[in-house]
C-alpha cells in the first residue's frame, strides 16, 4: 500500500468507528456543512457536538492546518482523502464554517504570528465564528468600490460605515472586514486594508435580512466610530485587495464544492420528487420530456462531479489546469436547474408558502428553490466569473463592462 | 460516479506526449482544408492513403490492438487520445469505420481465425473494415434490420440494402446485420468483392465517406458469424458503446479546435475600432463554450478509462459522453460561425466543415435524446 492508501484506510477507519450514526447519511459533507459553533451558537444536538469533540480530540477539524494552531498537520492530499471519506458516508464536518474554509487559509498565509496564534486555535476548536465584512449597498460586483472608512488614530483604527451580506453576523464573534485606509489612492484597488473586529466592540449594529425565500442567516452591519486595535490589521496596510482576491478565491472554490454534494444527488432527489407527484412509484417516468429534462440533469450532475475530481487530480499532480474556475458558474447552474426541475414536477403542490393543505417537505423545499436564487449571485456572480475566465483563461481583451 | 472515488482522468506521461506528437502532426500534415479538396477534386479515395500508412507506422492504429495481432496492447484510452487529435482538423480518415466499429466487432465478437485474419492488416493499415447497420428508415439505431440472412445448406444467403455504410467504398470486409430468425439477427462478415454485392459511393455534408451496399442473394459460409447466432444486437450495442466513446473523443478535439480557432479570430477582428472579443455579449457565450468544452473533456475520459477498467460502467458513461459530446461540438460549431460573422457561412472558410461535421456526428450512434432515455432506463427510471 502506498502511504496515501494507507492514510485512506486510517481515515476511513477513524470516520466509521466515530461518527455518530443519527449523522450518517444526513449530509452533503462541504465545507459549510456542520458544527459552525462559535460564543452565540445554540446546537443542542448531542451527536453533533460529540462529533466536534472527537474531530477536536483528534486535531482534524482543520486537518492541513499546522499543530501549534489546532490543525492536525495533514498534507492536502492527506485533508481531501479524510474529507471524502466523510462524504462517502455523508457525514457533516466535525466543524464548518467561513473561518475554516475562508478566513483561516488567508490568515496562515497573510497573517503575522501573534494574529494565528490568537485566532486559529478557537476556529479549529469551534469556539469562535467569523463572518465575511466584504460587499456594501454601493459595493457588490464592483467590489473595489468599497467605502467602510477606517482611520488611523494612535494605536487604533476608527471604522465608519456599513456593510451587507454578511452572514452569520448576528450569530458570529468576529468579523473579517475590507476598509478604505487611503480615500486618495490613484486607483479604487489600492488603498484598501484587511482589518479584524470583534463584534462585540461599541458602535457595532447588526441588522438581520429577509430573502424571497424567507429567513436568512444574511445581516447589514452598521459601524458608527467604532474603534479597534491596529495590531487587527492583517498584512500591510493599503495592499489588502491582494489579501480580499486570495479569500474570494477559497470563497469561491468552496461554493463550487459545497455545492457538489454527493455524487447523483440532485438527480435521485427530483427523481424521487418526480414519483411522488406524478403516483409513478417505479418503472419509467411516464412524461417522456419530463424524463428527457432529468436525465439532462443527471448528466450535467455525473460531469461536473467528473470535472471536479479532474481538477482535483491536475492539482495534485503538481499542474493544476485553468479549470477550477468555471466551478462557481458551473456548481450554481446545476443547483439551479435542480431546484427548477424539482419545483417543475410538484406542480401547483409547490406554491405552499406555509400552513395546511401542503406537506413540510414541498414547503421546505420550495423555500431551498427561491433561496436558490442567489447561487449565481452570491460569492461573485456569474457574469463576473464570466468576465475572470475571458480574461485569464481566454485571454481576450478588456473592455467595456 | 457511482463508486466514492473518481476515476483517474489525466493522461500519463507517455500519453501526453503521444497527444503532443498526434497534435503537431495532425495539424500540420492533416489540415481541415482536405475536406473541400477531396470533395472539389471528385477523389476516388476520399481521404489519403499514404497518412494512413504513416499514422500505422507510428502505431497509432494498433494502439490498442493487441499484441498476437500486431498491435501495441495498449487501452482504448490511449487510441481516444489520438482520436482527439483527429477530430481537431476533422480527419475523414477511416478511424470511425476500421478503428471503432470494425476492428471493436472483431476484439469483442470475432473468433480466433477472423481476428489473426484481419487484425494484422488493420494495424499495418492495409486493411479497412466497416459494418453495415443503417437502412432506409433505420435512422441510424440499433433497430431490428430488414436486411435477410436465409439459411442456406452450408450458411445463409444475405439479401437487403444497407446505406451510408462509412467507407464502404472501399472497405475490404463489411460486417453486415441481417435478420437470422423471427426474434434476433446476427452480424455476418462480407467480403464485398463477391457475387451479388453492388457498392454505390454516396456523397455527404461532412467530407466522410460512405456507400449504399446492395446485397442481393449473396451466398456467405457459416463461419462469417462475428459473435453469436441471433447476438448480433447485443454485441452490435457493446460496439456502439465503444464507437460513441470513440467519437466522442472526435468530437471534444473538434469543438477545442473551432473553439481555438473561434478565439483567434475575435481576438483579431475588429469592428468599431475595437477586437471584436472584448465585447462581453461575446466573452460571456465564449466562456459558456470553455464550460461546455471541460464537462465534456471529463465525461469523454471517464468513459474511454471505463473500457479499459471499468466494463460495468460503460453503457452509462458512453452514453453520457455521446450526449454531452454532441450538445457541445453543436454548441461549439453554431457559436464558430456565428462569432466568425458573413465569413462563417462561406464554402471558402474551413469553418463551416465543422458545422456540417457536428450534425453528421449528433445523429451517429444514438442522438443525444436517445443516450439521455437510455440514461433514464439505466438509472432506472
Amino acid at each position: 500500500m502506498t502511504d496515501l492508501e494507507e492514510f485512506r484506510a486510517e481515515a476511513r477507519a477513524w470516520v466509521r468507528e466515530n461518527a455518530p450514526k443519527s449523522l450518517w447519511g444526513t449530509s452533503g459533507s462541504g465545507p459549510f456543512d456542520g458544527y459552525w459553533g462559535g460564543s452565540k451558537c445554540e446546537e443542542t444536538d448531542p451527536d453533533i457536538l460529540r462529533w466536534r469533540d472527537l474531530g477536536i480530540e483528534k486535531c482534524w477539524t482543520a486537518p492541513a492546518w499546522p499543530e501549534e494552531y489546532g490543525g492536525g498537520g495533514l498534507s492536502r492530499e492527506q485533508e481531501n482523502i479524510l474529507h471524502e471519506e466523510m462524504k462517502a458516508i455523508a457525514v457533516p464536518r466535525p466543524v464548518a464554517g467561513q473561518g475554516l474554509a475562508m478566513f483561516g487559509p488567508v490568515l496562515l498565509e497573510y497573517g503575522n504570528d501573534a494574529q494565528r496564534a490568537q485566532h486559529l486555535p478557537g476556529i479549529a476548536r469551534g469556539e469562535v465564528r467569523w463572518c465575511q465584512g466584504y460587499s456594501e449597498p454601493n459595493a457588490g460586483s464592483d467590489l473595489a468600490n468599497l467605502q467602510l472608512r477606517a482611520v488611523r488614530d494612535g494605536d487604533e483604527f476608527v471604522l465608519n460605515g456599513q456593510k451587507i451580506w454578511t452572514s452569520h453576523a448576528e450569530l458570529s464573534d468576529w468579523i473579517y472586514c475590507l476598509a478604505r485606509t487611503d480615500p486618495n489612492a490613484p486607483k479604487k484597488q489600492m488603498g484598501i486594508s484587511v482589518i479584524l473586529v470583534d463584534l462585540d466592540t461599541p458602535g457595532i449594529t447588526v441588522r438581520r435580512i429577509d430573502l424571497i425565500s424567507g429567513y436568512s442567516p444574511f445581516c447589514e452591519t452598521f459601524f458608527d466610530n467604532v474603534r479597534v486595535p491596529a495590531g487587527n490589521l492583517v498584512g500591510t496596510e493599503n495592499e489588502g485587495w491582494t489579501i480580499a482576491k486570495a479569500i474570494l478565491g477559497h470563497e469561491r472554490s468552496s461554493i463550487g464544492r459545497s455545492i457538489a454534494r454527493q455524487p447523483g444527488s440532485a438527480q435521485r432527489e427530483v427523481v424521487a420528487r418526480a414519483r411522488k407527484h406524478l403516483a409513478a412509484p417505479e418503472g419509467a417516468i411516464p412524461d417522456p420530456l419530463l424524463r428527457d429534462e432529468l436525465a439532462a440533469l443527471g448528466m450535467l450532475e455525473e460531469a461536473f462531479h467528473l470535472t471536479l475530481a479532474r481538477i482535483q487530480q491536475s492539482a495534485e499532480s503538481g499542474t493544476p489546469g485553468p479549470e477550477g474556475s468555471i466551478t462557481k458558474i458551473v456548481g450554481s447552474e446545476l443547483k439551479q436547474r435542480r431546484f427548477e426541475l424539482g419545483m417543475q414536477v410538484a406542480g401547483t403542490q409547490g406554491l405552499g408558502w406555509e400552513g395546511p393543505g401542503f406537506d413540510e417537505d414541498d414547503l421546505q423545499y420550495t423555500r431551498d428553490w427561491l433561496r436558490s436564487r442567489a447561487s449565481t449571485i452570491e460569492g461573485g456572480s456569474s457574469e463576473i466569473q464570466k468576465n475572470i475566465v475571458s480574461k485569464r483563461v481566454l485571454g481576450l481583451p478588456e473592455g467595456k463592462k | 460516479m457511482t463508486q466514492d472515488r473518481a476515476p483517474f482522468l489525466l493522461l500519463n506521461d507517455e500519453q501526453e506526449m503521444l497527444s503532443k506528437t498526434a497534435y503537431d502532426f495532425i495539424r500540420e500534415r492533416a489540415p481541415a482544408a482536405r475536406i473541400r479538396t477531396f470533395r472539389d477534386s471528385n477523389d476516388d479515395v476520399g481521404f489519403s492513403r499514404e497518412l494512413w500508412y504513416e499514422m500505422a507506422e507510428l502505431g497509432w492504429l494498433g494502439l490498442q490492438i493487441p499484441e498476437p495481432y500486431d498491435g501495441l496492447g495498449l487501452g482504448f484510452f490511449d487510441l481516444a487520445v489520438v482520436l482527439e487529435q483527429s477530430g481537431r482538423e476533422l480527419m475523414p480518415e477511416p478511424f470511425v469505420s476500421t478503428l471503432l466499429l470494425g476492428t471493436q466487432a472483431l476484439l469483442l465478437g470475432g473468433n480466433e481465425e477472423q481476428k489473426k485474419a484481419l487484425l494484422p492488416g488493420v494495424t499495418a493499415g492495409k486493411t479497412l473494415i466497416t459494418i453495415g447497420y443503417e437502412e432506409a428508415g433505420s435512422r441510424g439505431g440499433l433497430s431490428s434490420p430488414t436486411t435477410v440472412a436465409k439459411k442456406s445448406s452450408d450458411g445463409f444467403e444475405l439479401s437487403g440494402e444497407k446505406r451510408q455504410v462509412l467507407d464502404g467504398h472501399l472497405a475490404d470486409r463489411i460486417i453486415v446485420s441481417a435478420a437470422t430468425s423471427d426474434t434476433g439477427y446476427t452480424l455476418l462478415l462480407i467480403d464485398p468483392t463477391h457475387k451479388g454485392v453492388t457498392v454505390t459511393r454516396q456523397s455527404r455534408i461532412d467530407g466522410l465517406n460512405a456507400a449504399i451496399v446492395r446485397l442481393d442473394r449473396v451466398p456467405v459460409k457459416s463461419d462469417a458469424v462475428v459473435g453469436g447466432l441471433d447476438a448480433g444486437a447485443f454485441l452490435l450495442e457493446a460496439v456502439f458503446d465503444r464507437a460513441s466513446v470513440g467519437l466522442a473523443a472526435q468530437m471534444l478535439g473538434a469543438s477545442e479546435q473551432a473553439f481555438a480557432d473561434t478565439i483567434d479570430y475575435i481576438k483579431e477582428r475588429e469592428q468599431f475600432g475595437v477586437p471584436i472579443g472584448s465585447f462581453q455579449a461575446l466573452q460571456h457565450r465564449a466562456v459558456s463554450v470553455y464550460t461546455d468544452i471541460a464537462l465534456t473533456r471529463s465525461a469523454v475520459l471517464a468513459a474511454a478509462r471505463a473500457i479499459d477498467e471499468s466494463p460495468e460502467e460503460v453503457p452509462r458513461l458512453a452514453s453520457l459522453a455521446k450526449a454531452m459530446a454532441s450538445e457541445t461540438f453543436m454548441h461549439a460549431a453554431k457559436e464558430a460561425i456565428q462569432m466568425h460573422g458573413g465569413i462563417g457561412v462561406t464554402d471558402a472558410h474551413d469553418i463551416g466543415f465543422y458545422m456540417k461535421r457536428a450534425q453528421a456526428a449528433y445523429m451517429t450512434f444514438g442522438t443525444p435524446f436517445q443516450h439521455r432515455r437510455r440514461w433514464a432506463e439505466l438509472h432506472g427510471y
